[in-house]
């Protein structure tokens, strides 16, 4: 009879069952790590920047994890350009539709609509399927039209079903299986990941650095208003009863 | 005499300067028991101030063209100096002053001030309510992000429901039969010059409108009845210095609540600034979950929870309207012998929390996908309960006039208290 009752209790609950939801994983997110930043922004110009833009990012806007202009135009720039110039790509966009179906959205504030958890998930959910026009899909963006384009360092990963026993009979569990290696490590991929993560969270608010630190010291001036304000109140309102 | 007395006569003979000051600062007298309800007024006028000068700045540099206006607040966010601190102080005081108002408000409906001889007051205010809906509505497309695009279409769309004149009133708004670059123009001179006159207008007249009748207070007794020898009421003080000075207490306050927000947590969860508007607006793509910000999320939870009559929606915009314009009312509805809730019986205390409740429950029910609670039934849990909700928000004003007369209040003091 409990066991019915529970069961009742918990019903609305299997809504949630329903809904496909990934789990997300937390990103290693450290905005005060500038080395982690910059071998993320390595990776962005050498892996990503190819077919996503990220037009409101300045190359010397990189200057604000310690680099100077020439490390940047040495390590970071490539092409013509200029280190004052946005971070623009010379895909056009009526071939990248052609090719993948969609225009690869720009990047620059990806972090701040999609989020660094999800981000990091994606970038380590693709695997192998042969259905789908690029042969790779992502669990966390099904049928996505950008292929694995990191696949050589962390190799290829396989989607393998099970049927597992649970609470309330079998269900089916999901999990990616690494089937090629690549050049990285498990542990040296997710590191790439959180890096590269780490740039992109970095390029949504370049500003957030010092964003914190004048917060710091307008919370303390207005601290010593709220005393002074506070004095002075008490001693005028002395004549008030 | 001396040059700032000689100057001062000068100005005087040619402007009353001294007798505004006189009239409205150094000799009006507010009431002395004013508790921490009180300050709200006086951060709605400073959120007001911090919003046009934050505003003044972000129009140096934003630019209201459908191509370009995406791009321009980036631009302001990472090139301009101190862009990304004005564009924060512009997004927090936007959500700030509708916090600040709804407690503004929640004062009026706790100790009746909106009661005679101050119902033009609260109608003025009813009306800023409007005008800063109206004002933040137009503001929010500005960015041209995915929900400024999709908001923007919701809302134009319940315009279209109207019957008969509906589509050619929706084109009318939009400038266009879509929401497109005319759109956006036409909301940036709204929301930078149109709204903005009207308001600072509104605000002058209802303080003006204050000032005429005297403020009441939590005791909800007219502090004028008790006058001494000289006319002064006995239970008043002069604003200034004794309200300047401890509504700068508040200001302070206020400001480090705001400093907290601005440089610690500015988006706030995707309330402040909602994560979906970090994509540039695409007309061809429709958001999975279009909501409204939060201070607009009660009457969009109502909105939804109305189902269609007679093959129209409209009846669902006709409720949200009401539940605004509804407030109008509120001084006629309001038939107790008393203004304060302090003297108020237990019909008013229980109806009140009740209001309260109802418009915190439909403000989450409002930011959350109709199935996010599941099915009873055939119909959403999330529909059914809001539909509970707001039969209750609707009984609050609607059996007014029956509960407040039939409650048991207790005398009002002769003089103030507390």
């Amino acid at each position: 009879m409990k066991k019915i009752l529970f069961l009742a209790l918990m019903l609305p609950f299997a809504a949630y069952a329903a809904v496909g939801h990934v789990k997300l994983d937390k990103a290693p997110i450290d905005y005060g790590d500038a080395v982690s930043i910059q071998r993320g922004a390595r990776v962005f110009v050498n892996y990503c920047l190819n077919c996503h833009s990220a037009q409101y990012m300045r190359y010397n806007g990189l200057m604000a994890l310690g680099l100077t202009e020439q490390q940047i135009r040495d390590n970071l720039l490539f092409g013509p350009g200029k280190v004052g110039d946005t971070m623009t790509v010379a895909t056009r966009a009526g071939d990248a539709k052609e090719w993948f179906g969609v225009v690869p959205p720009d990047l620059s504030v990806i972090a701040r609509s999609r989020g660094a958890d999800w981000l990091y998930t994606y970038l380590r959910s693709y695997y192998r399927d042969d259905e789908t026009a690029t042969g790779w899909n992502n669990l966390v963006f099904p049928n996505v039209g950008m292929p694995h384009v990191l696949w050589e360092l962390q190799g290829q990963q396989m989607l393998e079903v099970k049927e597992e026993d649970g609470p309330h009979g079998k269900h089916s569990v999901t999990t990616l299986v690494l089937d090629q290696p690549g050049t990285l490590s498990a542990n040296e991929y997710n590191r790439l990941a959180a890096d590269l993560v780490n740039y992109l969270v970095f390029m949504g608010e370049p500003q957030r650095a010092s964003r914190v630190r004048i917060g710091y010291m307008v919370l303390i001036a207005v601290g010593v208003l709220f005393v002074l304000f506070y004095l002075l109140k008490r001693e005028y309102w002395k004549d008030v009863h | 005499m001396t040059r700032t007395q000689a100057l001062l006569e000068w100005i005087d003979a040619r402007f009353p300067l001294s007798s505004l000051w006189k009239e409205h600062l150094s000799e009006y007298y507010a009431p002395k028991n004013f508790n921490f309800w009180y300050y709200f007024g006086s951060l709605a006028l400073l959120v007001l101030v911090i919003q046009i000068v934050s505003g003044i700045f972000l129009t140096m540099s934003y630019k209201p063209d459908a191509a370009q206006a995406f791009g321009s607040v980036e631009y302001i966010m990472r090139d301009v100096p101190a862009g990304w601190l004005i564009r924060y102080i512009h997004s927090t005081g936007a959500s700030m002053f509708f916090v600040v108002v709804y407690l503004h408000m929640f004062r009026g409906l706790m100790y009746g001030s909106y009661r005679k001889p101050r119902e033009l007051l609260w109608l003025v205010g009813v009306l800023i309510y409007l005008c800063m809906m109206a004002e933040a509505f137009f503001g929010y497309l500005l960015p041209w992000g995915q929900m400024s695009y999709w908001g923007a279409q919701v809302i134009v769309n319940l315009f279209a429901a109207v019957p008969i004149i509906g589509e050619d009133l929706a084109v009318w708004i939009r400038g266009d039969y879509v929401i497109s670059d005319a759109t956006l123009n036409r909301f940036f001179a709204f929301h930078v010059i149109a709204i903005p006159l009207v308001l600072l207008a509104l605000v002058v007249v209802h303080i003006m409108a204050l000032h005429e009748v005297g403020s009441n207070n939590p005791d909800g007794i007219e502090i004028k009845r008790k006058k001494d020898a000289n006319g002064r009421p006995l239970d008043g003080i002069p604003f200034h210095p004794y309200y300047t000075v401890k509504d700068m207490v508040g200001v302070a306050v206020f400001l480090a609540v705001f400093s907290i927000v601005v440089f610690f947590a500015p988006e706030v969860g995707g309330y402040f600034l909602e994560y979906n508007n970090f994509v540039p607006a695409d007309p061809l793509k429709t958001p999975a979950h279009i909501a409204p910000v939060w201070y607009f999320t009660p009457y969009y939870a109502m909105l939804r929870a109305v189902p269609a009559f007679l093959g129209t929606q409209f009846w669902g915009v006709l409720v949200m309207g009401a539940a605004v314009l509804i407030f109008f009312f509120l001084p006629w509805l309001d038939r107790s012998p008393v203004k304060s809730i302090r003297y108020k019986g237990a019909y008013y205390r229980i109806a009140l929390t009740l209001f309260v409740v109802s418009f915190v429950v439909l403000g989450w029910l409002g930011t959350q996908p109709t199935d996010f609670l599941g099915k009873l039934g055939s119909t959403d849990t999330a529909v059914i309960l809001a539909r509970w909700f707001t039969v209750v928000y609707f009984a609050f004003f609607l059996l007014m006039p029956w509960y407040s007369r039939i409650d048991r209040t207790r005398p009002e003091p002769e003089r103030v208290t507390g």
